[in-house]
């Protein structure tokens, strides 16, 4: 398979195989009218398998829903066919409008304007909870 | 605006000042009698709990001030559609202070984002209940003489019991407390809990399914409620019930200053017939829920510059 690099972009490498398509899904791409390559299982020398991101615009990317889902993952931010930044990732301390909250008595359920917001409440082992019925994302 | 969504929204100073200014009340009723004279209490249920709404409002009244407000959905503006948000914004041009009551998790919060007034969660799905974790730490503390230095048991469904979650928080600030969890295996006490808060604070505590082997080494006694509908099976639920009732005969080994709480209403956890024995305190604890309202309406109404 090949895929034309990129001229002004980013390309999000090192994403734990498998959760490529998901962070597809949670940073819009598939709502963007933009040149986009999501490349699953990539044989990779440090985990075996990876997935990659190439996205051929420059977009407001949303670094935060990057460092949830895979926070080990490298932004490589091209401009002019060349890297210019490698950008650093960590899990970030709020989200809104990212995730959903999953539980059915959540006031978030019924009440349609409500931004939906998590918070980090236990950065050692990534675990969000919500701010409203502090359900565990 | 401070709102009280949480116990944990109080720290434990003032926590020991709520209390002292409750005990203050029970000494001197009549000093605290005009304290709310012309101040409105909204109490917003939008699920009926009769008890919860009239021990804040007794606590209003007792306060000299007056109450305005609804008792479910139905009677209110929720069953025409309007948000949480809206209604907490209309309330606060009618009224100093909020009690509010919602089946949904967080509504109270978003209606404290949104009022100008205080606004003080009477319990949200099975969230939180800040006003019961209240009158259970003064009752703690008006039979023991102190928060400090004894061994709790809390006994039944303590997967689901948002009182014993949160009564486990607020006493985790205090010293030397030993917790004792007594429940079928099926409704233990979640491990986010045991980690995050009993671990975390140091406090020792002990898992059993056995209430009889342990009644003799406690000073309290939280009992909560067993549902049928938290078991698989109704054989399951028949085998365990009975071992989760308190009777006359589980108590005979017990001190003779136990504290035996509850958070009411009870079904069938406490045998009718302990109700006269002087260790049972579920209803003076109904009671310290009142004083502890009291108190709580006193202070949010100070700091709100409205008294
Ligand atoms: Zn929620």
């Amino acid at each position: 398979m090949k895929v034309d690099s990129i001229l002004n972009g980013f390309v999000i490498d090192h994403i734990p195989a498998g959760l490529g398509m998901r962070l597809y899904d949670l940073l819009g791409l598939e709502k963007l009218n933009v040149t986009v390559a999501l490349i699953k299982n990539v044989y990779s020398k440090k985990t075996g398998k990876k997935d990659i991101i190439k996205i051929d615009a420059d977009i407001e990317l949303n670094l935060d829903v990057i460092g949830y889902i895979a926070k080990d993952a490298t932004v490589n931010v091209i401009k002019n066919g060349v890297i210019i930044e490698k950008k650093t990732l960590s899990l970030p301390e709020k989200m809104v409008n990212v995730i959903k909250c999953k539980n059915p008595r959540c006031i978030t359920t019924t009440e349609q304007e409500l931004d939906h917001v998590f918070t980090l409440a236990d950065s050692e082992h990534g675990i969000y909870r919500c701010l409203y019925c502090e359900a565990e994302a | 605006m401070r709102s009280v969504i949480d116990i944990l929204d109080l720290s434990k100073t003032e926590i020991d000042e709520l209390i002292a200014v409750a005990e203050d009340i029970i000494k001197n009723p009549a000093k605290y009698s005009e304290k709310c004279r012309g101040k409105k209490l909204a109490t917003l249920f939008f699920e009926p709990s009769t008890r919860t709404r009239l021990s804040f409002e007794s606590a209003m009244y007792e306060l000299g001030g007056n109450v305005i407000g609804f008792s479910s959905a139905q009677t209110s503006s929720a069953s025409k559609g309007e948000s949480v948000a809206d209604t907490a914004k209309v309330i606060s041009c009618y009224a100093d202070i909020i009690a509010m009551r919602h089946p949904k998790e967080g509504a109270p919060y978003v209606a404290s984002k949104n009022a100008s007034i205080p606004v003080i969660n009477a319990g949200d799905g099975g969230h939180n209940h800040p006003t019961q974790t209240l009158a259970d730490l003064l009752t703690i503390k008006r039979e023991k003489g102190t928060l400090n230095g004894y061994t709790i048991g809390f006994c039944g469904d303590l997967k689901f019991g948002r009182t014993v979650h949160s009564l486990i928080s607020a006493l985790s600030r205090y010293e030397n407390i030993n917790v004792v969890l007594i429940s079928p295996d099926e409704l233990k006490l979640p491990d986010y809990i045991k980690k995050g808060v009993l671990d975390k604070n140091g406090m020792p505590y002990t898992e059993t399914t056995d209430l009889e082997s342990v009644i003799p080494t406690l000073d309290v006694l939280y009992m909560t409620r067993v549902q049928g509908e938290r078991f698989f099976s109704e054989e399951e639920y028949l085998r365990l019930r009975d071992s989760y009732i308190l009777t006359p005969e589980k108590l005979e080994n017990a001190k003779s200053d136990l504290a035996i709480l509850h958070p009411l209403p009870r079904v069938n956890e406490i045998s009718v017939k302990i109700d006269n024995d002087k260790r049972a305190c579920y209803f003076k604890q109904v009671l310290n829920g009142k004083y502890m309202r009291m108190a709580l309406i006193l202070k949010l109404l100070k700091e709100a510059g409205s008294i």
